[in-house]
């Protein structure tokens, strides 16, 4: 199966190109950012100060890893329930982030404001955290390390697979795949 | 009467712990190889291989199965003649649940107060179920339950005249809404009857038994059967995006209920159902 190489930041037109279904590869930094990390970055940004991270073009990846074991950059590393992070969706994508990765199917209102920012929803395999930690090369705290696994990080990832969940374009693959799986079905 | 030390519940704990977060059963291996081998969709089977290279390179050392290494689960039964000295037992469990997260470079999940939402740090304390049963010996269950599962569950009093197909209906819609964020394929736990409190805890322990080990009783084993087969005809599939397998197993344990009640749980369990057990 086809996959498409990406790099980060993710320029507006290489976003609005992808569909749900597209395999990908991500290239260069993301971002890992979940629960606490969003609450503190919405925060900020109603206090109207500068966010630790430039948002532009920029990809979150919902995880909080294991700690690494001696010798390793990162421990298991795989996505957490995206659904947690719809609230606050809106809010980032205005400021330029341009995708996110994590597992789960979104709220109508994140994937509306997917269509109206040009931006991408991507997953990665629920419940493979060591093999998605070979993906990724560098680890550092960019932010709040008093959270512990929930600290706001930046992660160099080479090749880390994913597949278009919900694209600029009303696709969503948690919606459309099951569906087309029943439909073919002989029983259906 | 028989003598245990509680430091041995804390050194089977913390080896339990580590264990379980990077190695699957063989019985649960062989289903995955099995369902994999059946899967019929495109989508799916990429994921099922991904679990299946990811149990891999966990059993190695690499990494742990998941990175939600869960809320430390433990429950013990406790025989009659056996009587347990130097110290504390829940201390000694949370002693042994700290010891194996550090060493098995486990994540700390826990927060101290739902609200306050402060990381304990060592991720204790653990949810403790204690049983007293006949015999002088002891069993030590180890369940690390993530959230992803665990937040999907859901619980219900229903009607005695909803019967059989209101749990049946229950249990399809519990597991269509999760969908993908419970990490399918699951193992679903049902808990039937008892009391409010008494269903879920049901499900839980429906989640120890052997994967895909059928209830004694005949009607509740074909209900099993039955729930399996509806939840599989969901086609929500491996990662969500449509397929064969959504749940690897379906265990119901039932208890007596009041003549007005009928309770009813479901505890799901992602895919990497981590599951340790050891007698003393």
């Amino acid at each position: 199966m086809t996959e498409i190489r990406l790099e980060t930041p993710l320029d507006p037109g290489v976003a609005t190109a992808l569909r749900a279904g597209d395999r990908v590869r991500i290239y260069g930094d993301i971002y890992a950012a979940r629960d606490a990390a969003h609450a503190r970055m919405l925060e900020l940004m109603e206090r109207g100060e500068v966010l630790p991270l430039d948002l532009e073009g920029a990809v979150i990846y919902y995880v909080g890893p294991t700690p690494p074991r001696p010798g390793r950059v990162i421990g298991a590393a795989g996505p957490t329930t995206s659904s947690r992070m719809d609230p606050y969706v809106d809010a980032l994508l205005s400021r330029g982030l341009r995708g996110m990765i994590g597992k789960g199917a979104r709220s109508p209102e994140v994937l509306e404001a997917l269509a109206h920012y040009g931006a991408v929803y991507f997953a990665a395999t629920g419940g493979a955290g060591a093999l998605l930690s070979r993906a990724i090369r560098s680890e550092d705290v960019v932010a709040w390390p008093e959270l512990g696994p929930e600290a706001l990080r930046r992660l160099g990832v080479e090749g880390f697979p994913a597949v278009v969940a919900a694209d600029s374009h009303g696709g969503d693959l948690y919606t459309s795949g099951p569906e087309r799986y029943r439909s073919r079905r002989p029983s259906a | 009467m028989r003598e245990i030390d509680v430091a041995e519940v804390s050194s089977a704990v913390a080896r339990l712990a580590e264990d379980s977060n990077y190695r699957l059963s063989r019985g649960y291996m062989a289903r995955l190889e099995n369902v994999l081998s059946i899967e019929d969709s495109d989508d799916a089977r990429p994921v099922l291989e991904d679990l299946w290279e990811n149990a891999c390179l966990a059993a190695e050392g690499e990494a742990p199965i998941c990175q939600d290494t869960g809320v430390a689960v433990v429950f013990l039964e406790v025989g009659q003649g056996v009587h347990l000295v130097g110290g504390d037992l829940a201390a000694a469990v949370d002693a042994g649940v700290s010891r194996g997260y550090r060493n098995g470079y486990l994540r700390n999940s826990v927060v101290g107060d739902p609200l306050l939402r402060e990381n304990t740090g060592d991720n204790t304390p653990a949810v403790l179920h204690v049983d007293v049963v006949p015999g002088s010996a002891m069993k030590v269950w180890f369940l690390p339950k993530g959230a992803g599962s665990e937040n999907m569950s859901r619980s219900a009093m229903l009607r005695p005249a909803d019967g059989r197909r209101g749990v049946v209906d229950f249990v399809l819609e519990t597991v269509e809404g999760a969908g993908a964020s419970a990490c399918p394929p699951l193992v679903v736990g049902v808990g039937l009857g008892g009391t409010f409190d008494l269903a879920p805890l049901l499900a839980k322990r429906a989640l120890l038994r052997p994967l895909g080990a059928q209830n004694s009783a005949e009607h509740l084993a074909a209900l099993e059967r039955d729930l399996l087969a509806s939840i599989n005809d969901l086609g929500i599939g491996a990662g969500g995006f449509g397929g064969r397998t959504t749940a690897l197993a379906v265990h119901v344990e039932a208890h007596p209920c009041h003549i007005a009640s009928l309770p009813v749980a479901v505890n799901l369990q992602c895919h990497a159902h981590r599951v340790g057990v050891v007698e003393l």
